[in-house]
């Protein structure tokens, strides 16, 4: 509450509220580094396509969600809080639900549950107590958008590989030839890696990216 | 000068660099080292991790030559109807199949662990030796060499390397290789056209009757076909069955089995109670079927018929329990937990088998299963342990 005060003073874009955005996309990644939202990243990351509306989504919920959230904050009463971010993000994802089914009802039906499932997504309610709650709608919704991108990000590396691999195309185009015809590399005896299409894998390459960050950025290895 | 003089000196040349590991083990693979320990009183043994390594290979060595004698002696067989055993031309097509596979998993595996080893300047680790030879043991003889490579690569770097190299893996790496094949290309590691050499091919370029059938007794009473004659127990025990290259010839198996024993390595516990384990649910499965519970209408029919004592000789579970089970690092270490682990390897082998056609084999998935499971066992053991003798302190102060 204590900036709130000086807010007037500080630029639109001032190196603070750029932090907002940036932060979270690599050094405090919600994914990567909090550990959070883990469940949709293994479950719909086996297509491109899929990660990517997925994380447009979120960024759409939260973004809105935390502008939505810090104008409230002066008008919830603390004890039911929790309720009150439900109902906005549930109103968000039903928004988010129609306006998928309506425009793009084929890959609606892929994220079927998981859309619905945003409203859990551990990120949305972490971002709504942490920052929403406490700063302005401006702060909020850059920290929104810069929370939700970093979430969206790993979703499409993750995406882009497990694709890649596991069904040789990025967004439904066939990049490696073409399986049945055996074209391309197919022809030279490879074959698809069924595996990466499986969650197991979604969650070593997961894994493997958290690996690979924190040996990039020692103060993220934790000492317990 | 000798070769072990000239590593001596490369090996003193590049103290301190990069490649200091990578010297230091050629020099100590092929001879004694030349350091021993300083102060304190040792236990005088000859055996190190890299005899005990080799003491496993041995044991293996017969199921290898025999599997490639059968690799040619399957192939003859589907194509002529009839084969000798113990021709030339059986063992080369052998050889041409498994010797490429083992230079694969030596060489990428311990490719890995060198590369490992200078990164993380640690001495190399003797883990990939029994590794790299279990590899090609359990895969189907056609299995392309680059896939086989990845996933050695996978195994290694992931099931290995990463919770911190020989010793502190929970999974046996070679199970982890061959399952990470199995989910990758599921059309190359079961199913009815890759456990025969040529049947991939023969498909493809025959079609019709002269077509090699590729299937294992597993594969076929999964799918409830009457298994020809040639597929009775005695051959299932001699190993004159298609299959995983090394995991054929129970009579082998048990031979290595009884070498491990002998030398002290392979644990016995494990590998009786994983028997028993086997038999007690082939025999729950024999009984299900003799209290007519279950009929010939049921696709589980054929493999809960089966007499539990050919489950043993058939597939890989003999290969499991002996070479896989007992695998000192993943295994449960307490004698209690160990009873306790063979025992649900062979029960769960058993269950996977019957009720999940996909995977006709089940060891393999019991096995990872359990060395998940391992640590756990043992806390318990202990823990009970611990109780069992608090007790017995408290009579005594009362």
């Amino acid at each position: 509450m204590a900036d709130n005060l000086n807010v007037e003073k500080e630029p639109l874009f001032s190196k603070k509220n750029i932090g907002l955005v940036k932060d979270p996309l690599v050094d405090n990644n919600p994914v990567t580094v909090q550990v959070l939202g883990i469940c949709s990243a293994l479950a719909i990351t086996a297509e491109l396509k899929a990660s990517v509306i997925m994380a447009l989504s979120v960024i759409f919920v939260l973004a809105a969600g935390n502008v939505l959230i810090s104008l409230l904050r002066n008008l919830i009463p603390p004890s039911i809080r929790i309720i009150a971010q439900l109902v906005v993000v549930a109103a968000l994802v039903i928004i988010v639900d129609l306006t998928l089914k309506a425009y793009v009802p084929d890959l609606a039906k892929k994220l079927s549950v998981f859309v619905g499932l945003i409203i859990t997504n551990c990120i949305i309610m972490g971002r709504f107590e942490a920052f929403a709650l406490g700063n302005g709608p401006w702060k909020s919704f850059l920290d929104g958008v810069g929370n939700a991108a970093g979430y969206g990000l790993i979703l499409v590396i993750v995406g882009f590989f497990r694709e890649l691999l596991g069904s040789g195309k990025l967004f439904g185009f066939p990049v490696f030839g073409d399986p049945v015809e055996k074209t391309g590399l197919y022809a030279l005896g490879y074959e698809n890696n069924g595996f990466m299409l499986l969650a197991p894998m979604a969650l070593i390459t997961l894994g493997l990216i958290i690996g690979f960050q924190r040996s990039r950025n020692k103060s993220l290895i934790e000492t317990n | 000068m000798g070769l072990k003089q000239n590593l001596h000196n490369l090996k003193e040349k590049y103290r301190g660099t990069k490649f200091e590991q990578g010297f230091n083990a050629l020099h100590t693979f092929l001879y004694l080292p030349n350091t021993t320990t300083h102060g304190g009183t040792h236990v005088k043994d000859a055996t190190d991790l890299k005899r005990v390594m080799n003491t496993v290979i041995m044991a293996m060595i017969p199921v290898l030559i025999f599997g490639m004698f059968n690799a040619g002696y399957q192939h003859y067989l589907q194509i002529n109807g009839t084969a000798e055993f113990l021709t030339m031309d059986n063992f080369i097509i052998g050889l041409k199949k498994v010797v490429p596979m083992l230079l694969v998993s030596y060489g990428v595996g311990l490719g890995i662990e060198f590369i490992f080893a200078t990164v993380k300047k640690h001495e190399v680790e003797e883990g990939y030796l029994v590794t790299g030879m279990l590899v090609p043991l359990i895969m189907p003889v056609d299995l392309p060499l680059w896939m086989l490579a990845v996933a050695v690569a996978f195994g290694v770097v992931i099931g290995k390397e990463l919770f911190g190299g020989t010793g502190m893996n929970i999974l046996n790496p070679a199970l982890t290789i061959r399952a990470f094949l199995f989910f990758n290309w599921a059309a190359w590691m079961s199913g009815d056209k890759v456990w025969v050499h040529g049947a991939v091919d023969g498909v493809k370029k025959i079609s019709g009757t002269d077509a090699i059938s590729g299937e294992t007794v597993l594969g076929a009473l999964a799918a409830n076909k009457p298994l020809p004659e040639n597929w009775d127990a005695m051959n299932s025990f001699l190993g004159f069955i298609p299959g995983s290259i090394g995991e054929t010839s129970t009579l082998l198996i048990l031979v290595g089995a009884a070498f491990l024993i002998l030398t002290g390595i392979g644990s016995a516990r494990i590998m009786l109670s994983a028997v028993i384990g086997a038999a007690v649910m082939g025999l729950i499965f024999n009984g299900i079927v003799d209290a007519n519970v279950i009929t010939e209408s049921s696709k589980f029919y054929s493999l809960m018929n089966f007499p539990f004592w050919q489950h043993l000789l058939v597939g890989g579970i003999a290969f499991g329990i002996v070479f896989m089970a007992t695998d000192p690092v993943s295994a449960a270490q307490t004698s209690t937990g160990k009873i306790i682990y063979g025992f649900l390897i062979g029960f769960f082998s058993i269950l996977i088998r019957v009720f999940n056609p996909a995977y006709p084999e089940g060891v393999m998935m019991a096995i990872l299963l359990l060395n998940v499971f391992a640590p756990t066992i043992d806390h318990y053991v202990v823990q009970a342990n611990v109780k069992r003798r608090m007790k017995r302190l408290k009579v005594k102060t009362t």
